[in-house]
């Protein structure tokens, strides 16, 4: 339910960032969001429909990157993507909390005129 | 969330006594608005200036690569800053709704008593027991009634500080609201999180709750006075702890019989010397 928050909160950013550059409307956002972030891109799609209207994003089409998560494996020296979410790495078979990729929750870019 | 714009930022909270109870927004065509929850006369005109611009503008990319949750993790930085000024040690205590928080605390509080000098801070949507109990063992405590919101923010921890001398103080609780789902996304400035999964919750709630078990520094396995009748596998839910939380220190602590309180409780006052 929070990714409404977090929608609204990504477009108050966006409309602020568009009226910096002098422009005014929004007619592509990008956000890009990791696997462990604890939003669902679905329930971003969703909030972003019901809130875009009177925003400067009404017109917009929104694109959602999904991060895999990723850790650092220290004995390998090498990152391994966590597909299955158990930080396991595939060859040495060593757990590592060490997460490089994954936690995103970012606005990416925004193309405007 | 607040309900009544359907924004962000938090609606109308408490802390102790005080409410905290408006926030801004600003329009798509500037207009800023004061949502003041206590009157309710809510009577901003939102002037809808809508311009039409024809298509003679350009399209231009604008790289951001800013966080959504920035707001938040500059006031926990705030927070963070502070409480590493004071050498205070600050634990954000997050678990599902009766997964035994409060009952662990109120444990804790009682036996860290002569060696640290505790305060809580506790979150929850309504009423003040949780902080009545703690009161209990003479601590200080302040409660923040979120209203509707799921989780506490950084910004709500840096006003309920305000009712605290953390001068005096070894280790700050903050005993977030129960959900595993909402509060991993915000940062609230703490050193340690400690995530609570009691007995009777099953063995595979780490596999569900991915971004909140990956986040914990401590995963504390409650209520295991209750094992037995729970029919609780204890080597699978520590193996399963193990996967979904790699870099956690497990604690299996029972606050009703006392059992690994103690562990728990030298843990604590180590990581607190290990400030100095």
């Amino acid at each position: 339910m929070h990714e409404f928050g977090i929608m609204e909160a990504a477009l108050e950013t966006a409309a602020q960032k568009t009226r910096a550059a002098g422009a005014s409307q929004i007619h592509r956002l990008k956000l890009r969001v990791g696997q462990l972030s604890g939003v669902v891109p679905e329930a971003l799609r969703f909030a972003f429909d019901a809130l875009k209207e009177k925003t400067l994003a009404a017109q917009a089409e929104l694109q959602i990157e999904e991060v895999p998560a990723a850790c650092w494996c220290a004995n390998c020296a090498a990152e391994f993507e966590t597909a299955d979410l158990k930080y396991e790495c595939p060859r040495c078979h060593q757990p590592s909390g060490d997460l490089r990729r994954g936690k995103e929750m970012d606005l990416a870019s925004l193309e405007i005129s | 969330m607040c309900q009544e714009c359907g924004c962000s930022k938090p609606g109308p909270y408490q802390v102790g006594d005080r409410k905290v109870d408006s926030h801004t927004h600003t329009l798509p065509d500037g207009t800023v608005i004061t949502h003041a929850h206590d009157d309710h006369g809510h009577s901003h005109a939102h002037g809808h200036g809508h311009h039409h611009h024809g298509h003679a503008h350009p399209h231009q990319i604008l790289n951001l690569n800013t966080g959504i949750l920035s707001g938040n993790d500059r006031l926990a930085e705030q927070n963070r800053g502070a409480f590493k000024a004071l050498n205070l040690l600050v634990l954000n205590v997050v678990s599902s709704p009766g997964a035994g928080k409060t009952t662990l605390l109120t444990k804790t509080l009682n036996e860290l008593k002569g060696r640290l000098r505790c305060a809580v801070i506790v979150g929850d949507l309504a009423t003040d027991n949780d902080a009545a109990r703690l009161r209990t063992t003479g601590a200080p405590v302040v409660q923040i009634a979120t209203g509707t919101l799921c989780h506490l923010e950084a910004g709500m921890v840096a006003e309920a500080m305000k009712q605290l001398d953390l001068r005096s103080l070894d280790l700050l609780i903050i005993e977030n609201v129960g959900n595993l789902v909402c509060p991993a996304s915000f940062d609230l400035g703490e050193a340690v999180r400690v995530v609570l999964h009691s007995v009777t919750e099953g063995e595979d709630k780490p596999l569900k709750y991915p971004p909140m078990f990956h986040s914990a520094d401590i995963v504390g396995v409650t209520k295991t006075d209750m094992s037995t009748a729970a029919g609780f596998d204890r080597e699978l839910a520590l193996k399963n702890i193990r996967q979904a939380s790699p870099r956690a220190k497990i604690f299996e602590l029972s606050a009703r019989t006392g059992d690994g309180v103690k562990a728990w409780c030298d843990y604590l006052v180590e990581l607190k010397s290990q400030l100095k």
